[in-house]
């Protein structure tokens, strides 16, 4: 049984320097999405991120619920991609970004998609309007025949 | 950064440190407000200082107070600071620990370069920016300490105000008092979501009598909340909600329909009490 | 694949989910549960979910078609444990359940299905 492997890839980004002379800073995790044990793998991934760095049960929750969603809809509805996890260091706030991304067929009517009970395979179809309200942050690039890009973000100040 | 010739600073602070312990309690002594044992405190943290300055001087050659070889300097001035806040001191009262020692390590400064003017000039201003930088990590350190203390204060106020209580086995209450906001309610509800869980309640009663207003945003957190509470077994009445509020809620278009809701706590009680299975009634007593 | 054990007590069958499932796992649970309903004629079916810190869409699709299934059959389906980080999380994303009932433990969940009705 070939194992899938996940890629700890540790990425500086150069920030503004603030006066005290903190870098904004963050750390990607990627992770494939083929399997169905992959989304379980990436439920748990952004599990321990998400408590690392001191979100609450309930916005944990929420956001391990949105990853959930998304990550199920690489694999069935984008032919399977993969999904980048990345802690990210502010000055005034610390946080989480995920990105889903597969090279499907991408999403022809986008804001049907959007709507609550859009389905075209058999699920709830609740999954970007879901992960919409779940997250802070929302983004979705997509182009039919080019595949589909999500990005959600959830934030914390400290 | 320019590099201390350290032989100087460092070496006026540990010849002279009696004299300018002395210069420096006087300093302090005549910007904060002084009593007993404050004056002991000062006396005890800045004898702790001096040396400690005087070493790290000797150590490092670096004037940047972010670097590691300062690490221990930081770490006094920042209990002083945190002492500070919690004794009701202002900022400026705290940064004048650091600024008060300016001017007697000055003035030894300038009496130990007597011939060599120039390097005189340069040494004090090189201290000058030193314990500038000192000073305003120390406010730095108070700023943030003050806020701490707020927002545990805020946790604080937060709990007290919103307790949950058992009215019955399978009853719960929440009275709810004051103005709610987002935030708030999103706690409260939270941890009367918790509370149902611990006690198996079947029924909470939301009381919002003593809640003058209520806003759209309360009004769904409060429909949430009741939703969660039915998705896990439970169910919720409203009770005690003002005439105000009730003209808010339907001319916000809030629909309560699935909910049910009594005018007082009472009437909500024997509701719920009727609900799981038991009625009230009065016994005849004999005299 | 390992599949998630059922239990009978009675005419009743209980399952506590444990594991964070995947879902070809959830499926099978969903298949196991309803061959078992007929092989051992239960009118009854308890599915814990103290366990679960996450509950998705899928998975409360899962929940809601088991229960539809089961009542063709002819028997109750009763959810219970729900974690309030779960059910906040659920109307969030406006999943209603609609034709579960829910109780808070496993206790209660037992009175309710064998309540006549």
């Amino acid at each position: 049984m070939i194992q899938s492997q996940a890629t700890t890839l540790r990425v500086n980004h150069m920030g503004n320097e603030s006066f005290s002379a903190r870098l904004n800073s963050g750390e990607t995790t990627i992770l494939p999405l083929k399997t169905d044990e992959d989304v379980v793998r990436l439920r748990k991934q952004v599990r321990d991120d998400l408590v690392a760095l001191g979100f609450s049960l309930i916005e944990q929750t929420k956001m391990v619920t949105a990853a959930s969603e998304l990550a199920r809809n690489t694999l069935r509805y984008g032919g399977g991609g993969e999904a980048h996890v990345c802690r990210r260091y502010e000055s005034d706030r610390t946080g989480i970004e995920l990105s889903f991304i597969d090279q499907g067929p991408g999403i022809e009517n986008l804001e049907l998609a959007m709507t609550d009970g859009y389905t075209s395979g058999g699920g709830l179809g609740l999954g970007l309007s879901g992960a919409k309200r779940l997250a802070d942050e929302f983004q979705i690039d997509t182009e039919p025949g080019k595949g589909t890009t999500v990005k959600i973000a959830k934030w914390k100040f400290c | 950064m320019s590099s201390i010739k350290s032989t100087q600073l460092a070496a006026v602070i540990s010849q002279f440190q009696e004299q300018l312990l002395e210069g420096w309690l006087a300093g302090l002594a005549s910007r904060l407000r002084r009593d007993k044992n404050a004056t002991a405190d000062f006396h005890h943290q800045a004898a702790q200082f001096l040396p400690l300055l005087a070493k790290t001087l000797e150590q490092t050659t670096s004037t940047n107070i972010e670097d590691a070889g300062w690490s221990d300097v930081r770490q006094v001035l920042t209990e002083i600071s945190q002492a500070r806040v919690r004794q009701g001191y202002t900022p400026i009262e705290t940064a004048s620990f650091v600024f008060s020692l300016k001017e007697p390590i000055f003035e030894y400064l300038r009496k130990a370069l007597v011939d060599f003017p120039q390097q005189a000039t340069d040494e004090i201003a090189t201290a000058s920016t030193l314990f500038d930088n000192l000073g305003l990590y120390t406010i730095e350190v108070y700023q943030k300490t003050r806020e701490q203390i707020i927002m545990r204060q805020q946790q604080e106020l937060l709990e007290l105000s919103t307790p949950v209580v058992q009215l019955w086995q399978n009853v719960l209450a929440l009275p709810l008092i004051g103005t709610l906001d987002s935030a708030r309610t999103q706690v409260v509800m939270e941890s009367l979501l918790q509370k149902i869980v611990d006690t198996g309640a079947l029924i909470a009663i939301i009381d919002i009598t003593g809640v003058p207003t209520v806003d759209t945003l309360v009004a769904q957190h409060l429909l949430k909340t009741i939703a969660a509470a039915r998705l896990m077994g439970a169910d919720c009445i409203i009770s005690g909600i003002r005439p105000q509020i009730a003209q808010t809620i339907v001319h916000l278009g809030v629909n309560l329909e699935d909910v049910i809701t009594k005018a007082t706590l009472a009437d909500a009680f024997i509701v719920a009490l009727q609900r799981t299975g038991l009625t009230v009634n009065t016994t005849r007593s004999e005299r | 694949m390992e599949r998630i054990p059922i239990l009978r007590m009675g005419r009743l069958l209980l399952v506590t989910i444990q594991v964070d499932m995947h879902d070809r796992l959830a499926m099978a649970l969903q298949e196991d549960l309803t061959t078992r309903i007929v092989k051992d004629r239960a009118n009854g079916v308890l599915i814990d979910i103290s366990a679960l810190d996450i509950v998705d869409s899928f998975i409360g699709r899962m929940i809601s078609d088991t229960a539809a299934m089961a009542k063709i059959l002819d028997a109750k389906t009763v959810l219970v444990g729900m974690q309030p980080a779960v059910a906040i999380t659920l109307v969030e994303l406006g999943l209603t359940l609609e034709g579960v009932s829910t109780a808070l433990n496993v206790e209660l969940g037992i009175k309710m299905l064998e309540q006549p009705g």
